[in-house]
């Protein structure tokens, strides 16, 4: 065991104590970065070698010189007794759709490849201040739209570190790889319909989408601004729920960063559970899609395993004495992806206008007549297959002529998928429900090239996330086990806005009750 | 022959006189500022920024909604409009649509002969400048300082039926931005921008025809040559048998010609939807009428009580109220002065407008405050002084901001009233010009005129002239 392999609390309590010192994590880091990751990244990636099947190729661009820097300034505060911070010498990795001043932020596009940004997004910004050690920028689907990340301009894509032939899942899958890898302790995701939580179930670590607004999106580059929450990845309760405390908060350059006063989420974790109550909904244990030559709706069961994984946790929850409610009705939750395939890509599609080739990033090396020809064609190149069909899609259903039939539709469906979660957390409502526990995702890691290029049924392993982000509530996934193939499960807790507080209890709670569970010691493939 | 009758509506874009832009702390005004210096991360669109609505952007909106008798919406939204274009760095404006801070509201214009008409206001809503693009050899540059300053787009409904009108409604609306304070309104620097809809139909018919929209007019005057050129072009090609097409037209300032910029037979789709980025606008019921309740008396209402309660003639009234300081002035020195209002009304228009327009001042920047021109008229009243060197006075307290009281008693100009030194002085001027004393005494009575001159010149012009004409007389009858 290296120690990259510990907790970031259990770093920052040994380095506080003088035993380690920050610089010798980094060493660490980029060692287990060296021995695990294989090449980076790049737009001249293709084609993938056999010896690149079996690394994780989580980053893009690694930023040892400034994690370095970084780390001996905590070296520094330590020996002159100075505060070094609430993550003082943690090394995280950044998905690469934040930006960073000076540093390279692709959002995994070849439209941005060259984009330096000339400031630091505030979450980010955060993370530094409070000590933690900035390894590099990491991979994901290219923009975020994806749940596989092998969308990214950058190949090759990032590989599930329990098995390198499959996905991580996304779009944070290089955040979640860094972390199930060991490459670092934690990682900053973005979630606009599951691409926290999915990944982070496919890796076996934990992922949490905080509330709408709890975290700044100041220097996020924006999918769906209604949706879009930025996140901890990590590998426990704790760790996740230290570094949210740390990013999240108002923002004077968010005004959707809500005046909440954050809690003290360590010490939430010090209570029990006792009386909590926890619902489970027969909505999330099934899925639902369009047949993809009819059209019509087809329902399947979930992976099994998944919903055994479910039921186990909730005997575990009840033994530890929270009320277990069952049957919770979620009836909008079939209605979750086709509102959300529409109202993310009415976003997209106006988010992506910026990137015109007049300004920053790329633009088109052909000579062009007049200006619309250079829009087309840096736009034609820069970006891939993804923006492109987000951008036809979101064009569409915004135009005047079928707004009201699709964007204002799905607008009417979202609040219908809020009225839901409204109703079970009614302190004065039939269920009074604390917390709501599901399954993460319907399937545990498919297969690199399984689902690519099936945008629509891609979007359908995000069916047990996407509410939460409709609903702006906050949720989290944390690894409940494996299934018969050795790939991991992560189960979800979804609980009321602005309560990460009782989650991260819930979540933290489970954790210790199976921390000697025999599934907890497995490893990795690629550690093994 | 067919009668026709002009069918207009203007569109305003208002630059609000923040000193910040409307969504990020950059300087709004970059007027002389070298390209590209007013700019941040957030104006200039890079990935990843978000806007911040400026509160001061807020209350100037809700200031000038009040003033034009729109309801404040209490509740407002934020959408976006979105196009490409250069100058564009996001690639949609920051505007709003369906749920602006503005609805309804009207303009009362004053048209000659006294009748009123009003315009509608169709819409006011907030929303963010784009910036610039030139062409410098055959390369487009682009300065965004512009990007993300405030503006206010306020248009009408077509009820002006006249270039005349047109650019009265323009006039009173400068008029009244400068009297609220919430736009400096200078046409030439782009603070005050309008669009004219132009379309003409039968006198008496109801139906709206299709319209032009002539944009680029940069002055009233341009307004109203621009309107006039294309009400002319409409009638001749509709009596020609032919139709108007739906036209954006440029108004060349120079040859006074309207050229076509494009043709807008379809509309363009701006695929409207809220801005995720912003919160909805919500004003404290208790804010908004603390700002409507603190509004200052408006132009037209202070002319109409200047008419009444002064008596002051529509004429007076209209130019005292053409700005607001002017008004403020007037009223001030009339309350300082106490006295006879004509006089003041007199003083104003002759000796203080006629400063304002030969030292190409702003009221606000007289050295002659209210106080001044009150002790000045007054001390004519009291005789300490004479008018020629009142009006001089006035000269000298512009030239010097020194007190009139200080000049009069540094420069000795006080009259000279004293019954025995003018007699004296009288005395002489009879005594050495026995030939005029002759012609006079023999019926050349209008040589008093050249006697009082005389004092005049010996005294300094400091001689009362009614004191001097009566001892003169005294002294040329009696002798």
């Amino acid at each position: 065991m290296a120690l990259i392999d510990l907790s970031a609390s259990e770093l920052i309590a040994r380095i506080r104590r003088k035993e380690i010192k920050a610089t010798e994590v980094l060493d660490s880091a980029l060692e287990r970065i060296q021995a695990v990751d294989g090449r980076p990244g790049s737009l001249d990636g293709l084609p993938v070698t056999a010896e690149d099947e079996k690394k994780v190729h989580a980053f893009i661009t690694l930023t040892d010189e400034l994690a370095r820097q970084q780390a001996l300034e905590v070296d520094r505060k330590i020996a002159h007794g100075e505060d070094p911070g609430l993550l003082a010498g943690v090394p995280v990795t950044i998905k690469d759709i934040f930006c960073m001043d000076g540093v390279l932020s692709t959002a995994a596009s070849r439209i941005l490849s060259n984009f330096k940004a000339p400031y630091t997004a505030t979450s980010v910004a955060r993370l530094q201040d409070a000590g933690a050690v900035v390894l590099g920028k990491v991979n994901l689907d290219e923009f975020t739209y994806g749940s596989s990340s092998e969308s990214s301009a950058f190949q090759p894509s990032p590989r599930n570190p329990w098995d390198t032939s499959r996905v991580p899942g996304g779009s944070s899958g290089g955040s979640t790889a860094s972390v199930a890898a060991g490459e670092a302790p934690l990682s900053l995701g973005t979630d606009t319909a599951g691409s926290i939580r999915q990944p982070a179930a496919f890796c076996g670590v934990v992922g949490v989408k905080p509330t709408y607004g709890r975290v700044s999106r100041y220097g996020l580059i924006a999918f769906g601004s209604s949706l879009d929450s930025p996140g901890p990845i990590s590998r426990t309760v704790k760790d996740a729920a230290r570094m949210l405390q740390v990013i999240a908060g108002p923002d004077r350059h968010d005004s959707t960063a809500l005046n909440q006063p954050v809690p003290d989420y360590l010490a939430e974790l010090k209570k029990d559970i006792r009386g909590m109550r926890i619902g489970l909904s027969p909505d999330y244990f099934n899925l639902s899609f369009p047949d993809p030559v009819t059209g019509e709706l087809q329902y399947a069961e979930i992976q099994e395993e998944i919903g055994a994984a479910v039921t186990d946790a909730a005997e575990v929850l009840a033994d530890l004495g929270a009320i277990i409610v069952e049957n919770v009705p979620m009836p909008n939750t079939v209605h979750g992806i086709p509102a959300y395939f529409v109202i993310s890509r009415v976003e997209a599609a106006s988010n992506l206008h910026r990137f015109d080739g007049a300004k920053y990033g790329y633009r088109t090396a052909s000579g062009v007549q007049d200006l619309n020809a250079m829009y087309q064609k840096t736009r034609a190149e820069g970006f891939g297959l993804q923006p492109k069909l987000r951008i036809l899609m979101g064009m569409y259903t915004s135009a005047a002529q079928y707004s009201e039939q699709y964007y204002h539709r799905a607008l009417k469906v979202r609040s219908m998928i809020r009225s839901d979660f409204d109703r079970i957390f009614d302190p004065d409502g039939l269920y009074r429900l604390d917390a709501l526990l599901t399954p993460t995702t319907p399937t545990t890691a498919f297969h690199i090239n399984e689902l690519y290029g099936d945008s629509v049924l891609m979007q359908y392993a995000d069916q047990l996330t996407v509410p939460a982000n409709h609903a702006g509530i906050p949720g989290i996934s944390i690894p409940a086990g494996f299934d018969a193939q050795g790939l991991p499960i992560g189960i979800q807790f979804l609980c009321n806005d602005f309560r990460e507080d009782l989650m991260f209890r819930a979540a933290h709670a489970y954790e210790r009750a199976t921390l000697d569970a025999d599934w907890r010691k497995l490893q990795p493939q690629v550690l093994r | 022959m067919t009668q026709y009758e002009a069918v207009i509506g203007l569109e305003t874009h208002i630059q609000l006189n923040t000193r910040t832009k409307i969504f990020c702390p950059c300087k709004a005004d970059s007027w002389g500022d070298s390209p590209n210096s007013n700019i941040c991360p957030v104006c200039s669109g890079l990935p990843g920024v978000l806007p911040v609505l400026n509160r001061a952007v807020v209350e100037k909106a809700v200031i000038l909604a009040a003033a034009m008798h729109a309801e404040v919406n209490l509740v407002s939204h934020f959408d976006r409009k979105n196009y490409f274009y250069p100058d564009l760095p996001k690639g949609y404006q920051i505007t709003q649509y369906d749920e602006p801070i503005g609805k309804g509201g009207y303009m009362d214009l004053s048209v000659p002969g006294g009748s009123a008409r009003r315009v509608r206001i169709h819409k006011l809503h907030l929303e963010e400048d784009a910036g610039k693009t030139k062409n410098v050899h055959g390369q487009r540059l682009i300065d965004f300082n512009r990007c993300g300053v405030p503006l206010i787009e306020m248009v009408t409904e077509p009820d002006m039926h006249s270039a005349d009108e047109a650019a009265q409604y323009l006039l009173q609306l400068r008029q009244l931005l400068r009297w609220l304070g919430v736009s400096e309104a200078d046409m030439e620097k782009g603070h005050l921008r309008c669009d004219g809809n132009v379309s003409i139909r039968e006198k008496g018919s109801t139906v709206l025809n299709t319209k032009t929209e002539i944009k680029n007019v940069n002055s009233i005057d341009a307004l109203r040559n621009a309107i006039n050129n294309e009400i002319d072009r409409q009638v001749r090609e509709v009596s020609a048998g032919g139709r108007v097409k739906a036209w954006t037209l440029d108004w060349d300032d120079e040859t006074q010609t309207l050229k076509m910029m494009r043709s807008k037979e379809t509309e363009a789709d701006y695929r409207y939807f809220r801005e995720p980025d912003l919160l909805p606008l919500v004003l404290d019921k208790g804010w908004v009428k603390g700002l409507i309740e603190s509004l200052p008396e408006l132009p037209l209402a202070r002319r109409d009580r200047f008419i009444s309660e002064y008596g002051l003639p529509l004429y007076d009234a209209d130019i005292l109220t053409g700005e607001r300081a002017l008004s403020d002035y007037f009223e001030e020195t009339l309350r300082q002065y106490g006295g006879d209002l004509k006089v003041v009304s007199n003083w104003m228009m002759n000796e203080v407008l006629r400063m304002l327009n030969d030292l190409g001042v702003i009221v606000d920047e007289l050295n002659l405050r209210p106080t001044h021109l009150a002790a000045i008229m007054r001390m004519i009243d009291e005789k300490k002084i004479n008018a020629p060197t009142g009006k001089a006075l006035v000269k000298k307290v512009q030239a010097s901001g020194q007190t009139p009281e200080a000049i009069v008693q540094a420069e000795g100009l006080g009259l000279v009233s004293d019954d025995a030194a003018l007699r004296e002085t009288c005395q002489a001027v009879v005594t050495e010009n026995p030939a005029e004393v002759k012609s006079f005494r023999e019926g050349k009575e209008s040589l008093i005129g050249w006697f009082l001159g005389q004092v005049m010149r010996r005294t300094g012009g400091k001689a009362d002239p009614g004191m001097t004409r009566s001892i003169l007389l005294d002294l040329l009858k009696g002798g």
